[in-house]
């Protein structure tokens, strides 16, 4: 780990002031930029700790107002989350492990880096989202976790938090202060795709804190859940994973949102499929149509290919959950 | 290896091969074992009795001592850097700016490492610890990614792994042999295991094949594997007036003490290891790079070092189990009796180590066939040297054979534990030996019982519950009896009656020091706190590794030998007026802190009466048992026979275990809840290589990819379920305590009960390790 | 402002890198908190704070500062061994003894969690304000601790006889492994 200097913000403003200087870095619960830290990944000269801001969770406009210093386990046990942001909840109970869990903040699952193995290699490996221009190894080599949709040349690899699926179907909004003042921007416009600047993860301009996440309300009658695909029953990131919201009445799709993780560079909100259910039939057919049409674009490595399948599967099995009476 | 090796080796397995044959035909008696031990029929006392560890105090409250918890004045950190490509020189190696770090206090390269010998390989002579046999920083070569190519000392880890990656190489690269298909393409060689051929052959199998009225012959394929114990590999070493003290992670501490003797060419007594209690091993525990890096660096500073490798540097420097490419062929008549059993196939080594995968082993001894091919050949890689790992040869070759049992069973339409019973030899196929005990029938009729055998269904695919898919699958579990030259044992009895035990042996979670204090106490009528058992040090008597399940029964086998000449002394020493006058040591034995004639148990003197008469504080005795003939006159295995149910999900192809029954045969279990918690790892670890398991390693650079736990899957609490496990507690009467070794036999079978529960559940057959979901959809 | 480890007041060190892990094995030669990985990835290190389990390797100890950490050297009182220290004892909830610290600081951090109706990701309702301590949600809450000797029936075993008093465990303990013969 490179030696760095360690602040405490009291405040917002506070915290943008300390994080001036380049290579400044916020610090949530560590469980992710402390690891990247130790493997050399991240060099920041300072950390300012922003544990120590908002960690609220309150209501807010018929939704939520989250402070972005929430521990994820307070997130998932909120009793307003469990009751109406039940893929929320889910989503993040089923990250990590319980004791990450209890350490990483909400601000901090927003910006989790990719598990990528190339990544994680910066002796031994190229990689173009660590050093732009180097080249990818992944493309060529294990690629069995990475992504099947709006993947570039230059990076194939897959954003991580489960968290992050459901705020991108849940139409969560993030505010953010930074030195040129506060803004909102919609959860899914905040990560990129990798494109030909797999550098840059997000659209945040440099010192910009994340400083709450806003839920809006769902319509009457929605029901939401998240389910999650992996190679053990669990602590392991996902292969695939569905997050869904589902209004139906009379039989009729009123309201259709879908979110996957684990096959793109960033939460990857399914509006092909949603066009297709939006005022449809919610029948398996109409599900497993929409779903094959979202995946039509999808293109395959040489270990991935298995994901296509499987997201149609597990796109059209969480929506007919949905529709069950116990959903 | 080079020629003269090779040359060694044939000698060594001409030699074998004639004593194996006069071992052979000796009569009973004149074989150790030939005299069954006379506790393994004991059944109320301590033999048997399920003992809570005795160091379990110590592990629950955090106390017991592992190799990177002994704090020393003025120690420093290590941290090493390793290199990036597969085989070429170092060019050039910039460490100013990791000498100029803070608190650093020494970079050391191959430019001033101290002149070395290379560490002997494995079994390449007695005492032999290394997993390869290349010389340690030595010069500018690289043999493979992830070879250590500096090591930096420092006053904190944090300062210390900063430096290490302020180092850069660059390398003039060689074109390096790292993938097995261009490998192959230019040949393979026929593999050698401990100085034998993993070749045998009797009658014409691809003949009887040919003819044979059903078949199967298929190819399995097995990937890397590597151990991951949680305790990271460590030292904490100095050097103190020209004697090497290293506080280590260690099973094998007197072969690993020899070991580093030679590569610092020192007398063998001037280094000393303590290893009392060691964090898992599984295999890889043994002598590797990082021990000579930290003494020679510990030399050169002159101080205290501790290295603790990374996770990332344990799968750079400790070698792991090796992939294979196995086909079975099976031929057999319509009443499923063998006709032709073919097991061969491809793995891969180093040309620095001596470890072809032997997956034929378990194959050797498992059915009647009257044609039978068995063959291993390798290629060689410029790789890390592969080692040692929880059975090996058996826990990959019984995925290979066993699935293939039940792709037979189902092309004869037979029920799969019939099929097996079926071809049950008499004797032992491929050596001819007799067996020493083996009751598989028995473990397979109970186990069946037990688990509801009954209710699988045969037709692939028929049982559903919700999204799940059920299956049932079954397969054999075997491994060898081993007991290695060399044991040796100390024991001392005081005037109050306490014994001290002492030999080099090794605790990595098998409950050592519990079951042989059992065992002693038993052994000398006494109760078990009379007894200390001092072990994990390479001072005390005994080439004993913690290896091959073998440790219970060398260990013994030593005690026993040292008892015996305890008796001897104490005979000598009771007297004309003690109750055992006139008697000969063999008449007599122990009961009750005392010695009695052994049909009269009345004449009875105890110890405390026997040293007080010849006013002897204490009586201290070593010696060694037998050399291991017992295994060429006996073919001694230990079986089980594995259940497991199977759910696979029918949307996404997870597969999850839902229920696994272990039925074992392996001996007298000399303490139920050590011996069921051994049987439960190997089966858990069976889990892992069945559905998980799998060191991916990039072919284009000869690099380690999932070197960290987090992309190396090894089974969570939610992945394993309840693990029922039962015995047949019979004795085998040519071993120690009647006891074979309990420390391996889990993991094999388990992962074709997997794939066979897979098949019945839905129609799937998978060849190829780990069966992850992507091969179910 | 100091630490607390166990009580005592520790004052921090001077290098931000230390992290919590280290400052307990190497400033204060408590041992008895695990490295397994560094990395977050099989919770060895599980340490309790204000008692909440957290991964002692990647939290910085920079950032504990004021606040009560409890390791496995913290939880016998007066010489008698925790509850569930005794437990995993009895149900051989152990091998090599090296992931022991982690599984019971968690197991510990788990049952407190489970006691004030936190749910899992295998709990069916996510509304219920008790949930059943099931086999399986003890498991899915216990996977952030790996063992690699495979003392996981063991471990569940010790842990269900120390925190779950409505349901008795189902397993076959060592102890009711009986001989078949």
């Amino acid at each position: 780990m490179t030696p760095f200097t360690y602040a405490r913000a009291s405040d917002v403003p506070d915290a943008v002031r300390l994080a001036s200087l380049e290579a400044t870095k916020y610090l949530g619960g560590g469980t992710n930029l402390v690891d990247l830290m130790r493997e050399t990944i991240e060099r920041p000269e300072a950390l300012v700790d922003v544990t120590g801001l908002s960690a609220a969770i309150e209501d807010h406009q018929g939704g939520l107002l989250i402070g972005a210093a929430a521990r994820n386990t307070a997130l998932a046990e909120h009793r307003m989350v469990r009751e109406t942001y039940p893929v929320l909840a889910r989503a993040i109970l089923s990250g990590a492990s319980a004791q990450v869990r209890n350490m990483a903040t909400v601000g901090g699952n927003l910006l989790q880096r990719t598990r990528c193995a190339y990544f994680y290699d910066p002796e031994g490996s190229r990689c173009n989202k660590r050093s732009p221009g180097e080249g990818c190894d992944a493309v060529g080599g294990f690629n069995r976790m990475h992504a099947i949709l709006g993947a570039s040349s230059a990076c194939i690899a897959t954003h991580p938090s489960d968290m992050c699926v459901a705020l991108a179907a849940l139409d969560a909004l993030i505010h953010v202060q930074g030195p040129a003042g506060e803004r909102t921007v919609a959860l899914t416009d905040l990560h990129r795709l990798p494109a030909d600047r797999p550098d840059l993860d997000s659209t945040l301009e440099p010192g910009e804190l994340i400083t709450a996440v806003a839920l809006p309300s769902l319509p009457t009658g929605a029901h939401s859940t998240y389910r999650k695909v992996r190679d053990r029953a669990s602590y392991a990131f996902a292969l695939v994973s569905v997050g869904a919201v589902l209004a139906v009445e009379d039989g009729i799709i009123t309201d259709v949102r879908i979110a996957l993780g684990g096959v793109a560079h960033k939460p990857w909100r399914a509006s092909t499929a949603e066009a297709a259910l939006r005022g449809r039939q919610a029948t398996p057919e109409n599900f497993r149509a929409a779903a094959e049409a979202e995946l039509l674009d999808a293109q395959p490595l040489r270990d991935n290919g298995f994901k296509v399948p499987l997201a149609i599967r597990t796109i059209t099995a969480t929506l007919g959950e949905l529709t069950g009476e116990n959903a | 290896m080079n020629l003269l090796d090779q040359a060694k080796q044939a000698v060594q397995g001409m030699a074998q091969a004639v004593m194996t044959k006069a071992v052979a035909l000796a009569p009973d008696s004149w074989v150790p074992g030939g005299q069954p031990d006379p506790l393994m029929h004991s059944k109320h006392g301590l033999i048997g009795a399920p003992v809570s560890r005795l160091d379990g105090p110590l592990k629950v409250t955090g106390k017991a001592a592992f190799a990177a918890e002994f704090p020393l004045p003025d120690m420093v950190y290590a941290a090493l850097a390793y290199s990036t490509i597969a085989k070429g020189r170092i060019r050039s190696l910039d460490i100013a700016r990791a000498e100029k770090a803070p608190g650093v206090v020494l970079v050391m390269t191959h430019h001033n490492a101290p002149r070395l010998q290379p560490p002997p390989l494995f079994l390449s002579e007695e005492k032999a610890a290394a997993g390869d046999n290349l010389p340690v920083m030595q010069d500018d070569r690289i043999h493979w990614n992830g070879q250590p190519i500096a090591l930096i000392l420092a006053g904190t880890q944090e300062q210390a792994d900063h430096a290490a990656s302020l180092i850069r190489a660059t390398y003039i690269e060689e074109d390096a042999q790292i993938s097995i298909a261009a490998a192959r393409a230019e040949g393979t060689t026929q593999s050698q295991f401990m100085g034998q051929p993993l070749h045998n052959e009797s009658g014409d199998a691809e003949a009887a094949l040919a003819e044979a009225p059903f078949k199967v012959d298929a190819t399995y394929t097995t990937p890397r594997h590597n151990h991951n114990p949680i305790e990271l590999h460590a030292v904490t070493l100095f050097w103190q007036g020209g004697v090497l003290r290293v506080h280590d992670a260690q099973q094998l501490v007197t072969h690993s003490a020899f070991t580093l003797s030679r590569v610092f060419d020192i007398p063998e007594e001037k280094v000393i290891i303590t290893s009392p209690y060691v964090g898992g091993g599984f295999g890889s525990k043994s002598l590797w790079q990082h021990h000579i890096l930290a003494a020679a660096a510990a030399r050169m500073a002159g101080r205290p070092v501790r290295l603790m490798l990374s996770r990332e540097g344990v799968y750079r420097i400790v070698g792991g189990r090796s992939p294979t490419e196995q086909r079975v062929a099976l031929g057999a008549t319509a009443d499923g009796k063998l006709t032709a059993l073919i097991h061969s196939g491809l793995t891969v080594k180093t040309p620095h180590n001596a470890m072809p995968e032997p997956f034929i082993l378990p194959t050797r001894s498992a059915y009647a066939a009257d044609n039978i091919l068995l063959d291993v050949r390798h290629v060689e890689l410029d790789m890390l040297g592969n080692t040692f790992m929880r059975a090996p040869g058996e826990a990959v070759g019984t995925f290979a054979l066993e699935s293939a049992m039940d792709e037979l069973a189902e092309k004869l339409g037979m029920d799969p534990i019939e099929l097996r019973l079926r071809n049950e030899p008499e004797k032992d196929p491929t050596s001819g030996l007799p067996f020493s005990a083996r009751h598989i029938a028995q473990a397979w009729r109970t186990g069946a019982e037990r688990f509801g055998w009954h209710r699988r269904k045969p037709v692939p695919g028929t049982v559903r519950e919700g999204e799940w898919l059920v299956g049932m699958g079954c397969a054999t579990a075997t491994y060898p009896y081993y007991r290695m030259p060399g044991g040796a044992a100390r024991l001392t009895l005081t005037s109050d009656g306490h014994v001290t035990v002492d030999v080099a042996v090794h605790e990595m979670g098998m409950g050592t020091a519990t079951v042989q204090s059992q065992v002693t106490a038993e052994r000398l009528g006494l109760s078990i706190d009379m007894i200390r058992f001092n072990y994990g040090d390479s001072t005390l008597p005994g080439l004993i590794m913690a290896g091959g399940s073998q440790q219970t029964a060398a260990t013994g086998a030593s005690i026993l030998a040292a008892y015996d000449a305890l008796k001897k002394e104490l005979v000598a020493l009771a007297g004309n007026s003690s109750p055992l006058a006139g008697l000969k040591p063999d008449e007599v034995g122990s009961r009750d802190a005392g010695l009695c004639k052994l049909d009269e148990p009345d004449r009875y003197d105890s110890y405390a009466a026997i040293l007080g008469r010849a006013r002897r504080e204490e009586v201290r005795v070593e010696a060694s048992p037998p050399p291991p003939l017992e295994t060429m006159h006996w073919s001694m295995h230990s079986h089980g026979a594995m259940f497991c149910e199977a759910r696979v999900n029918i949307v996404t192809g997870e597969p999850r275990i839902s229920r696994f029954l272990g039925s074992f045969d392996c001996g007298r279990i000399l303490n139920p809840k050590t011996a069921a918690s051994q049987f439960r790892g190997g089966i858990i670890m069976g889990l892992g290589l069945a559905l998980m398991e799998e060191t991916q390693f990039d072919e284009r650079k000869g690099r380690i990819m999932n070197a960290n736990l987090a992309d190396y899957h090894v089974p969570v609490h939610l992945d394993v379920p309840e693990i029922d496990v039962i015995w047949t507690d019979i004795p085998d009467p040519h071993t120690p305590m009647g006891a074979r070794g309990v420390g391996e036999i889990g993991i094999t079978g388990t992962g074709a009960a997997v794939a066979n529960a897979i098949y019945n559940a839905t129609g799937k057959r998978i060849r190829d390790l780990p069966i992850t979901l992507d091969k179910l959809l | 402002m100091p630490i607390i480890i166990n009580g005592a007041a520790v004052s921090l060190p001077d290098d931000p890198r230390v992290s919590l892990l280290d400052l307990l094995r190497e400033y204060l030669h408590l041992a008895g908190t695990k490295m397994g990985c560094n990395q977050g990835a099989c919770g060895a290190c599980t340490v309790l704070v204000d008692g909440e389990r957290i991964i002692s390797c990647l939290a910085l100890a920079v950032q504990y500062e004021g606040r009560a950490i409890t390791t496995v050297e913290g939880l016998a009182t007066g010489g008698d061994l925790h509850p569930l220290q005794r437990a995993f004892i009895e149900h051989d909830g152990f091998q090599c003894g090296y992931c022991t610290p982690g599984q019971i600081c968690s197991a510990i951090g788990m049952a407190a969690e489970l006691e004030r109706g936190l749910p899992s990701h295998v709990t069916a309702d996510l509304l219920l304000d008790e949930i059943l301590a099931s086999r399986e949600e003890l498991a899915e809450r216990m996977s952030g601790n790996l063992c690699r000797c495979g003392a996981h029936n063991g471990i569940m075993d010790a842990i269900a006889a120390t925190f779950i008093h409505t349901e008795t465990s189902r397993s076959t303990g060592p102890d009711s492994a009986e001989a078949a013969a």
